[in-house]
């Protein structure tokens, strides 16, 4: 019994190695490149003949005349989706780093923008530390500094934030939120710094 | 909190509930083989199968055979996993030229990928090449999920029969799972969810230029300051949508990257998110409903699914409530939700999810044995990641991973008529089978492997100051819940973690390792057991004096006995943990 089911063991993993971990990505990999291959690819930006990154990927943000992504833990400068040690800060509620960082940021805010209230997601980083979003509200908190730098009014900004605002899917799934480089690609576009 | 997160939360249980009958019912007519539309299709691929691996398909075993014939696939086919991992820069499907996997690090994982955990400390980017990840990897979620499930149908074959020595082929019921109903799901979803965005692809990592090119100044350890500037991104590409359907329909939760469900290519919209919920509950929600429709009583499988739902509520509005709230130690954030935010505590939070679908899938991961993450639970408040650390503690039996968390919860019904029983003075049964003192031993068996496990290793590595404390991220009380998670999350094979602690070391890779074994084997084994004495037993019908199963009193009893054997074990450990935590952090304490 025991050498019978030994040798079912050996051949039932070879033959379902072969079926799920070889046939079966490899099936679902032509079908998505045939049906997808937008998607399946990464949704690649490309702007005059270069790749300038990912849809669906966030990138680090800090000169003034762009929207600012939210803190990220992700490498060096942030958003390195290959960063070796992931891209969560994964400091707990109760840890002074946490405490030191978010209020450092709250100081550089408020004096950009004294008026407004600090949306939580604008200094608080992601889990993948490669959000590409931040919320319509961490949107507005910007435009005043945006505007300023482009030389734009804010109401022709505002508009064009709306433009990029994504409503919950299907009206109900999720939450609002801004394309932060798709939306910074398209005031390149329309609103050039210099 | 907000009418938006709720409508959220209660669609998911009742999409859970209108799939738990056809699920059910379907699983119950493939594990009785009788006729299902797929057999055209999928009865010549299993009778290839049988032949090439030499299954004799009428043979029935007992359940001592149908205990080793697990124990040797499980293995061998880890043993395949190890090699793979160490010899994976020989293998194809390697654009990134990455190294063999080191010994500790590929034994924690052949362990973990085997038993369901897939608990992860490496950084799959920089580590598992494509073919690891497709024929290692998504291989062991698809096995170590058919493996439970085929232990679940014993269990359940065990309770229907009557006067028999045989529990069914071990070999059939693996089979029969892996074709008929993980693979077809999972071919359908993975396209779903490429469609959304997820990527598929074996290219190599895609290097494109920022907008906004980025000076870092960095201090090194010598003291210099070395500017460096930053304009490339480096982005991971993969077969990650076939890995993901499988994690997630197959409560694996290892992620094809460190992110897991956080990353943007891993979980691209809410609508990816929702249906990820929805495929970890399928199966072991569908499965109370086999339950019902094997042995015959369909009330007691709802009895049973209306236990799971009383504590899966209760579960995500802890956690909710705690995360809405936001951080108090905060100043100057408002985090208050609102139409143009979702507030809360955002920190290891995405945009696109918010506070109540992140709140809503740590419950979910963690009440089935998934493991699977949208967020991070180490940047959780110290409530909202107390919810899901006992969610694991309670035995991973809300709903639970597919297959263990019904075996897992049919061990509790067995307690739970033992205890009925013994209010009454009277020999308990259960669906018209006497327990007796071998089948509640089993039981107990079973339950306290779970403490012992856990509780040990935490205490060893809590008072190890050269191997065990270092690897704390997060001072204070915090430090002590994090290690705790790990071998929670280890030996309930769950696989989420408060991923500041570094497990990637000698210690934590050996002894987590050995707990994702521990917590599988050693647990399944006595119910197997339970299966065997069970089905030889003689029918006895129902009597006045017969503790009922099916009616809501049975309900209560049952969630009283798993939250109670959980909370006097594991209570103290807590206190100490994330509750001391929650109140240092309402003095005002920081660590």
């Amino acid at each position: 019994m025991l050498k019978k089911n030994l040798l079912i063991s050996i051949w039932m993993t070879l033959a379902t190695t072969v079926l799920l971990g070889i046939l079966y990505p490899l099936a679902v990999t032509l079908l998505a490149q045939w049906a997808f291959p937008r998607q399946a690819n990464g949704e690649i930006i490309h702007l005059g003949g270069k790749m300038v990154g990912s849809s669906l990927i966030g990138q680090p943000f800090s000169s003034a005349g762009y929207f600012h992504s939210r803190p990220s833990a992700a490498g060096a400068a942030g958003y390195d989706p290959d960063a070796s040690s992931g891209g969560a800060s994964n400091l707990g509620p109760t840890n002074s780093a946490l405490l030191t960082r978010v209020n450092s940021d709250v100081q550089r805010l408020q004096a950009e923008n004294p008026e407004a209230r600090i949306p939580a997601d604008l200094v608080t980083s992601s889990g993948s530390g490669l959000d590409p979003h931040i919320s319509p509200a961490s949107a507005e908190f910007q435009i005043p500094r945006v505007a300023r730098e482009r030389k734009i009014s804010e109401g022709d900004l505002r508009a064009l934030v709306a433009e990029h605002t994504e409503g919950r899917q299907w009206g109900f799934l999720g939450e609002p939120r801004v394309n932060v480089l798709e939306l910074n690609l398209e005031l390149d576009a329309v609103h050039p710094l210099h | 909190m907000t009418a938006n997160g709720w409508l959220q939360i209660f669609l998911l249980l009742l999409v859970t509930f209108a799939l738990a009958k056809p699920a059910g019912l379907f699983m119950a007519r493939v594990f009785a083989r009788e006729k299902t539309w797929l057999d055209p299709l999928l009865r010549p691929c299993e009778r290839v199968l049988y032949k090439l691996t030499g299954v004799d398909e009428k043979r029935e075993m007992r359940w001592t055979e149908y205990a080793i014939a697990m124990l040797l696939f499980s293995g061998v086919s880890m043993t395949l996993l190890y090699v793979i991992e160490r010899v994976q820069q020989h293998l194809p499907w390697n654009p990134e030229k990455l190294v063999g996997v080191p010994t500790d690090l590929a034994f924690n994982t052949a362990a973990s990928f085997t038993t369901n955990t897939n608990w992860q400390a490496y950084t799959p980017e920089v580590t598992m090449t494509y073919f690891t990840q497709m024929a290692g990897l998504a291989y062991h979620n698809f096995t170590s999920a058919a493996v439970g499930i085929a232990m679940a149908v014993a269990i359940i074959r065990g309770i229907a029969r009557r006067e028999q020595e045989t529990i069914g082929n071990f070999w059939v019921d693996l089979t029969r799972t892996i074709l008929w109903v993980l693979l077809p799901v999972c071919l359908v979803v993975a396209m779903i969810f490429v469609s959304q965005g997820m990527i598929q692809n074996l290219r190599p990592y895609a290097k494109t230029q920022l907008v906004d090119a980025q000076t870092v100044t960095t201090t090194g350890t010598d003291g210099k300051t070395t500017t460096q500037v930053v304009n490339e991104q480096k982005i991971p590409q993969g077969p990650v949508a076939s890995q993901e359907a499988i994690k997630i329909f197959g409560t694996n939760g290892g992620g094809f990257f460190y992110a897991n469900s956080a990353h943007p290519y891993e979980n691209p919209t809410p609508l990816t998110n929702f249906l990820q919920l929805v495929l970890i509950f399928a199966i072991p929600s569908g499965l109370t409903y086999t339950l019902g429709r094997m042995t015959g009583s369909q009330r007691h499988g709802w009895a049973v699914w209306g236990a799971m739902a009383v504590l899966f509520l209760a579960g995500v509005v802890s956690v909710y409530s705690a995360e809405a709230r936001g951080n108090l130690l905060l100043h100057g954030v408002d985090q208050r939700a609102s139409g143009a935010q979702s507030g809360g505590n955002m920190e290891g939070k995405e945009v696109r999810f918010g506070i109540a679908n992140t709140a809503l899938y740590a419950t979910v991961t963690t009440d089935a044995s998934c493991g699977a993450v949208n967020g991070m639970h180490d940047s959780f408040t110290p409530l909202g990641g107390m919810i899901p650390l006992i969610n694991i503690m309670l035995g991973e039996v809300v709903f639970g991973g597919v297959g263990s968390g019904l075996y897992g919860m049919i061990v509790f019904v067995i307690l739970s008529v033992f205890i009925a029983g013994l209010m009454v003075g009277r020999t308990p049964e259960y669906l018209g089978k006497k327990i007796e003192a071998y089948d509640v031993k089993m039981a107990m068996l079973s339950v306290l492997i779970f403490p012992l496990v856990i509780l040990t290793f935490t205490a060893i590595s809590v008072v190890a100051k050269s191997f065990g404390t270092p690897s704390i991220s997060n001072p204070g009380p915090h430090g002590l819940s994090q290690i705790l998670y790990a071998y929670t999350s280890a030996t309930g094979n769950n696989g989420s973690a408060f991923g500041g602690l570094n497990g990637n070391t000698l210690w934590y890779n050996t002894t987590i390792g050995f707990a994702t074994l521990f917590g599988r084997f050693f647990a399944v084994i006595p119910i197997l057991a339970i299966a065997g004495s069970l089905a030889k037993k003689k029918y006895v019908p129902e009597s006045a004096g017969t503790f009922p199963v099916t009616t809501p009193l049975f309900t209560v009893l049952l969630v009283s006995v798993v939250l109670i054997v959980s909370a006097l074990t594991f209570f103290p450990a807590l206190s100490l943990g994330p509750i001391l935590e929650h109140l240092m952090m309402h003095a005002g304490k920081v660590f």
